[in-house]
C-alpha cells in the first residue's frame, strides 16, 4: 500500500527494479535532408526523473518519438534489466503533449479510458465493471472525480492528470512525458510535478520528460539533459545549470 | 419476400393516403430503405466529424461518381460493382498519398476530388454523348429502390454494426491521439484506410438513391447536430441516429406532398435541426 491507500503493482520484482536502465547510444534522426538529432548518448536510470530541456526546435519531442518507435533512427536503444538480460521493448507509458480534440468533442474521460484500456465499445453502455476499473485507474493521479466530464471541459492540469493515470495502466517500465508548453497554471504544474515524484517513488520506474519549466525542473528532476540536436550537457540539475552550454542557451532567462 | 409483405402490412396501418393497402409500393419501399440507411449514415458520420473528414468523404462521393461512369462505359453487367471497386482504389489512393507526402490533407483531397469529377464528366461525354442520363446520380431517387436493393442495405447495416462493435474504440483512440494509440499497439494506418474504404462503399452504393450532390450531408449533418448536444459517445451516437431517422422519415414523407427530390428534402430538415441544436448549445453554454 502506498500513501494514497491504493494497491500498487510494481514493475519491479525484488528489491531492484525490473528495468534497470535505458541506454541510448549514438542515436540520430534525419528526416529528408534535415538532421534533427545526431550522436545522442543517454543513460536513464530507474527510479529517477530525467528531464530533457533545450531551446525550441532542439529535437526534444523527436527524441521521445524515436524512443517510442514513431520516427526512424540510427544508433541503438537498449533497455537493460537488472538481471542483465536485454529486453528489446519494455512496457512504455506515454503522456502526449495534447490531444487532437476540439473543445466541443462529445468524448468523456470514461470514453477515453474505454478506448485506451478496454475492449468495451464506447458507443454502447459501458459495463459497471469497466467503469469501476476506470475510477480506480484515475484515482492513481487523483483524477477519479473527472470520470464523467467531457475531455474538452477539463483544465490543462486536469487533462494532464488523466493522461498520466492512463499511462500507468498497465504499469509501465518506462514513462515518457511531453509536458505541455501552455494551458497549465503554475499551481497545476506544481501539482503535476508532485504527482510525478509520488509515481517515481511508488512504482520505481524510469521517467523521461520533456520540460519547458526550468524552475520546476531544477527542483524536481533527478537528472537534467540539455539537448540541442545533440546532448550538450547532462547530470544533476546543479551540474547542468552551471555548465557553459546552459548559460549560452538560456542567457537572460531565470 | 415475406419480410416485405410484413412491412407492407405494417405500413398499411399508417394514416397516409399512400399507405393504403396495395397502393404506392415504391413509397413503402423507400420508407423501409430510409429507416435502414439512417442508422448507417448516423453511426459512420460520428467518426467523419470526429476526424474532420467532411471534405474527405465528399471527395469519396466524387470518386464513386467516376466509378459509376467507368462502370457504365465499360459495359460491365453490374456497373455498381465496378464503381465500388474504383471507389475503393480511389479511397486507398488518397490515404496512401496523404501518408507518403506530408502535404496538408485538404490540398491532396482537393486534387483527387477535382480529378475524379473531371475524369467522370470527360468519360461520360466522350464522343459527343449526352450527360443527361447521369443526372439521376446527381440528384438521386430513393423512390426507385427495389426490394432486393433493400436487402443489400439490410446486409450493409448488419456489417456496419459488427464493424463498429470491433473497430470503433481503436478508431476513436487513433482520432484522439495517433501517437498514443500507436504506442499501445493500434495500427492506425490500416485502421483509417479500412474506415475510408467502408465510407467509399457506402457512398457508392447509396449514390443512386440519395444523390451525389447531397450524400455527404447525410454523413456529416446528423453527427454535427448531435455534437451540439451530446456529452459522451453513447449520447453522441444515440442522438445522431435519432436525428438521422427523424429527418429521413419526415423528409421522405414531406417530399411526397411537396413533390420534391427526397434526398434534398431530408437534408433540408437535417440542416434545420442542426441550426436548432446550435441555438440550444449557445443557450446552455
Amino acid at each position: 500500500m502506498n500513501h494514497h491507500g491504493i494497491n500498487v503493482t510494481r514493475a519491479c520484482e525484488g528489491p531492484n527494479c525490473g528495468l534497470c536502465c535505458t541506454r541510448i547510444e549514438n542515436l540520430g534522426v534525419t528526416i529528408g535532408s534535415d538532421t534533427i538529432l545526431s550522436d545522442v548518448n543517454l543513460h536513464v536510470h530507474c527510479g529517477e526523473l530525467t528531464a530533457i530541456i533545450g531551446p525550441n526546435g532542439a529535437g526534444k519531442s523527436t527524441l521521445l518519438k524515436a524512443i517510442l518507435g514513431e520516427v526512424r533512427h540510427t544508433g541503438s536503444l537498449k533497455f537493460l534489466r537488472s538481471s542483465g538480460v536485454r529486453k528489446e521493448r519494455p512496457i512504455i507509458g506515454y503522456v502526449p503533449q495534447h490531444l487532437n480534440l476540439d473543445a466541443t468533442s462529445p468524448t468523456s474521460v470514461l470514453d477515453l479510458y474505454a478506448v485506451c484500456c478496454s475492449k468495451s465499445p464506447a458507443w454502447l453502455r459501458i459495463p459497471d465493471k469497466v467503469r469501476h476499473k476506470a475510477k480506480e485507474c484515475l484515482s492513481r493521479a487523483q483524477a477519479d472525480h473527472l470520470l464523467d466530464k467531457r475531455l474538452g471541459a477539463l483544465s490543462g492540469g486536469e487533462l494532464q492528470r488523466v493522461l498520466v493515470a492512463l499511462a500507468l495502466e498497465p504499469v509501465p517500465e518506462l514513462l515518457l512525458l511531453d509536458e505541455p508548453v501552455s494551458g497549465i497554471d503554475q499551481n497545476g504544474l506544481e501539482m503535476f510535478y508532485n504527482l510525478l515524484s509520488d509515481i517515481k517513488k511508488d512504482y520505481d520506474l524510469s521517467i523521461i520528460m520533456v520540460s519547458h519549466d526550468l524552475d520546476l525542473v531544477a527542483r524536481h528532476a533527478d537528472r537534467l539533459v540539455l539537448l540541442n540536436r545533440t546532448v550538450l550537457a547532462s547530470g544533476t540539475p546543479r551540474e547542468v545549470m552551471a555548465s557553459e552550454s546552459f548559460r549560452k542557451i538560456f542567457a537572460g532567462m531565470s | 419476400m415475406i419480410a416485405m409483405e410484413l412491412w407492407y402490412n405494417l405500413v398499411d396501418l399508417l394514416p397516409f393516403e399512400w399507405a393504403e393497402p396495395g397502393r404506392m409500393l415504391f413509397m413503402k419501399n423507400a420508407l423501409l430503405a430510409i429507416i435502414l440507411l439512417a442508422p448507417i449514415f448516423g453511426t459512420l458520420g460520428t467518426m467523419i466529424v470526429n476526424n474532420q473528414m467532411a471534405f474527405f468523404s465528399d471527395a469519396l462521393g466524387h470518386g464513386a461518381f467516376t466509378g459509376i461512369v467507368i462502370g457504365g462505359l465499360a459495359g460491365f453487367l453490374q456497373p455498381m460493382w465496378s464503381a465500388v471497386a474504383f471507389s475503393l482504389v480511389f479511397s486507398v489512393g488518397i490515404s496512401v498519398v496523404h501518408h507518403k507526402t506530408r502535404m496538408s490533407s485538404d490540398t491532396i483531397i482537393g486534387v483527387f476530388s477535382s480529378f475524379a469529377v473531371a475524369a467522370g464528366i470527360f468519360l461520360a461525354t466522350l464522343g459527343g454523348k449526352s450527360f443527361a442520363k447521369l443526372n439521376s446520380y446527381l440528384v438521386g431517387s430513393i423512390l426507385s429502390i427495389t426490394p432486393s436493393e433493400i436487402g443489400i442495405i439490410a446486409v450493409i447495416l448488419v456489417l456496419v454494426l459488427i464493424y463498429w462493435y470491433f473497430f470503433f474504440n481503436r478508431l476513436l483512440f487513433a482520432s484522439i491521439n495517433p501517437v498514443l494509440a500507436r504506442s499501445r499497439g493500434v495500427r492506425t494506418f490500416w485502421l483509417e484506410t479500412l474506415f475510408s474504404m467502408a465510407i467509399a462503399v457506402l457512398v457508392t452504393v447509396s449514390m443512386s438513391w440519395i444523390g451525389l450532390l447531397v450524400i455527404n450531408s447525410f454523413l456529416v449533418l446528423p453527427a454535427a447536430a448531435a455534437r451540439n448536444l451530446a456529452r459522451n459517445q453513447r449520447q453522441y451516437h444515440l442522438i445522431a441516429v435519432a436525428i438521422s431517422l427523424f429527418s429521413g422519415v419526415s423528409g421522405l414523407i414531406a417530399s411526397y406532398y411537396t413533390e420534391t427530390a427526397s434526398g434534398a428534402t431530408i437534408v433540408l430538415i437535417t440542416a434545420v435541426i442542426f441550426l436548432l441544436t446550435l441555438l440550444a448549445r449557445r443557450r446552455s453554454a
